[in-house]
């Protein structure tokens, strides 16, 4: 990890428009991602992270979505107003993505080749058959046996997690400067799950590739990331380095994720520990912070005004108003 | 390969035998029968026609010397088309219907997935709104009302087509457009709406979002990863559609005035003309048959998924 930032997403705003209002599914999201560094970002289901992402990339259907606010610098270039053709060059080249589910995110109709081959002919200006050979190439670093006569067959003649390795070989094919892996391995078995980011994280960092790994679990970026983002109803609630984050987590909600975290290291008697209640609905969200229902800590303020964001020591960050000086004098 | 293929076609003779047999049955167990119409008719005329077409016999007798017959391509003679026996009766209409019908489907085809494809890719959009009530008006409104609007229209005000009749001279051809355009309507509409349905969800599909992900050019999304998937719903629908429409349509039959099949298989069932019915019976189910053998091959060749064991 240098400290070049070659990432930088500027107070973000991802809306949805559905029947019963608006959907403001990432609302003031920012963040910064150095070369080489891997961050993670950790939420329930519906905090938005899929769309944080897919919003970088400029992949979010419109209608119904709409990117109604700041800005995605890649480089320093803005993403959300380049032209259709310059995100082309960037998407899959420059910054590659790989999805939830790999029994569906291969098209079932086309051979692991075609889908591979097509990519690279693409970005890299190589012939078809270098393409192959470079695509071979990169199978056999995700550990697939056999590539040269795997590369010819349909997905379905692979496992869940034979199909993860494909996804990962064709994301790293042109060698891209950040890898967004959605929740890479929450669709595969428990016992591949672990191989599966081993992996990632191994070519990763030997390309030199900046990863985004998005998950629900405090668990899995744990032993992966340098930099953790905690992501509540559409925005970021507590940042930090993966240290500082389990070391001090500042906010009620990161507290409550890590206990949730199973541990090897503990007797766990009776349930695992979950946060009670739902994460809200987030269509006309009041001024309010969207986890005082669920706050053990909760406030008066915390129910009339959203909290400002607090740093702590060095790159830590949380927003709550546990912290926050406003809170005492009012 | 060609074994899966062998193996399926011979699994079709137990279907089409059990069709027959059940028809046969079946038909004879109707009420009334083929001379039961004819009034005043001494009772031993009707006891001679009935020793002349063998139904005096016993059911399972004039069963199986029935499966003898058509076993050697001969359907029998007709009950009550007396000079004429249901091949000659099949074979004069058959093929204008099948003519007027592949015209027909070819049509609704190439236009129903046309209008699929650009509805699915405009969704939303005015043009979408305007195919998709076409085809709304196409499923609803009966061929009786738009066969004589087309007639009015292109027969009786532009005179540009002829208002009805077969193919005769050289004109001929000309006669089959309007019967073809009504008859293909339904048909359009159908394949129109199904494509649109099915691009759409192709393109919310996981795989297409990988697609763009990768950078690949919007035409190539589609044409790559969208159409073959979406297309494949259309490929099953075909093989009953194609049965269904060259066995004749009875309306388009009366409005256009073409010597087609359709009106032969009405005719027969009121008439209880049983050899006729089982002619009837015997050649849509083969049609029937054949295609969706044919469009299982088909399929086969286009879903890698589906294994040959
Ligand atoms: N196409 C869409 N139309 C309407 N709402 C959407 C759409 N896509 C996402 N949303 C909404 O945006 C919010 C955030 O969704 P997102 O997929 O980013 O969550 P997530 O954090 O990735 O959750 P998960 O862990 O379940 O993947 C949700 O409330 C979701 O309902
Ligand atoms: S702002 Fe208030 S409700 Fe929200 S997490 Fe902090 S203490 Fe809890
Ligand atoms: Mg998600």
């Amino acid at each position: 990890m240098s400290d070049e930032v070659i990432l930088q997403v500027k107070d973000l705003k991802t809306y949805f428009t559905v029947d019963e209002g608006v959907v403001k599914a990432v609302d003031g999201v920012s963040f910064e991602l150095h070369r080489g560094e891997t961050l993670g970002i950790v939420g329930e289901s519906g905090s938005g992270k899929s769309v944080t992402n897919l919003s970088i990339i400029n992949l979010i259907p419109m209608p119904p979505g709409k990117i109604a606010g700041g800005q995605v610098l890649f480089h320093g270039k803005d993403m959300l107003t380049m032209s259709p053709n310059e995100i082309r060059e960037i998407r899959g080249n420059k910054i590659s993505m790989i999805f939830q589910d790999p029994m569906t995110s291969l098209n079932p109709f086309l051979r692991i080749s075609t889908q591979m081959v097509e990519t690279i002919v693409l970005h890299q200006g190589l012939s078809k058959e270098e393409s192959k050979t470079k695509a071979i190439e990169m199978l056999k670093l995700a550990g697939i046996p056999a590539p040269e006569k795997r590369i010819d067959q349909y997905p379905h003649q692979f496992s869940g997690g034979m199909r993860q390795r494909v996804m990962i070989a064709m994301g790293l094919s042109c060698n891209p400067e950040i890898l967004i892996a959605d929740e890479p391995t929450s669709a595969l078995d428990v016992t591949i799950q672990a191989q599966i980011l081993e992996l990632m994280q191994e070519l990763t960092r030997r390309l030199g590739t900046a990863v985004i790994l998005i998950t629900h679990s405090l668990g899995v970026v744990a032993g992966m990331c340098n930099t953790i983002c905690v992501m509540y109803a559409g925005r970021i609630v507590e940042r930090g380095r993966t240290e500082e984050i389990f070391e001090s987590p500042r906010h009620p909600y990161t507290m409550g994720l890590i206990r949730s975290v199973p541990r090897l290291d503990q007797e766990t008697r009776g349930r695992l520990y979950s946060i009670p209640g739902q994460p809200p609905n987030v269509i006309d969200l009041p001024d309010c912070c969207p986890f005082y229902p669920r706050c053990d800590k909760v406030m008066d303020i915390c129910k009339k005004k959203y909290p400002p964001t607090v740093p702590f020591e060095k790159e830590q960050s949380a927003a709550c108003w546990l912290y926050a000086k406003e809170a005492q004098n009012a | 390969m060609s074994r899966y293929i062998i193996r399926r076609f011979l699994s079709l003779i137990p279907t089409i035998f059990v069709i027959i047999t059940l028809s046969f049955f079946l038909i004879r167990f109707a009420p009334g029968g083929p001379f039961s119409s004819e009034k005043n008719v001494p009772e031993q005329v009707i006891q001679n026609l009935m020793k002349k077409y063998h139904m005096d016999e016993p059911l399972f007798k004039q069963y199986l010397s029935y499966m003898g017959d058509i076993l050697h391509g001969d359907l029998g003679p007709s009950f009550r088309y007396r000079d004429s026996t249901v091949n000659e009766l099949i074979g004069q209409s058959l093929p204008n219907s099948m003519l007027l019908g592949t015209i027909a489907l070819v049509l609704a085809t190439v236009a129903g997935i046309a209008v699929g494809i650009i509805s699915a890719l405009k969704q939303n959009h005015w043009q979408d709104y305007t195919f998709m009530s076409i085809a709304v008006v196409g499923i609803s409104v009966p061929l009786f009302v738009v066969g004589p609007i087309l007639q009015l229209v292109f027969a009786m005000r532009l005179h540009v087509l002829p208002l009805s009749g077969w193919i005769t001279g050289r004109e001929g051809i000309k006669a089959l457009i309007m019967p073809a355009i009504t008859l293909s309507f339904p048909y359009f509409a159908y394949i129109a709406r199904l494509s649109r349905a099915s691009l759409l969800e192709i393109l919310r599909s996981d795989y297409v979002r990988t697609a763009r992900a990768k950078g690949l050019a919007e035409r190539t999304v589609i044409t790559r990863h969208v159409l073959k998937g979406g297309l494949l719903p259309v490929v099953s629908y075909l093989g009953p559609a194609f049965s269904g429409i060259i066995t004749g349509s009875i309306v388009i039959e009366q409005v256009f005035a073409i010597p087609g099949v359709g009106r032969i298989f009405v005719q027969s069932a009121l008439n209880r003309d049983y050899t006729l019915i089982m002619g009837e019976v015997i050649v849509y189910s083969l049609i029937l048959v054949l295609m969706n053998f044919v469009v299982d091959i088909v399929y086969g060749f286009l879903d890698p998924r589906i294994a040959y064991n």
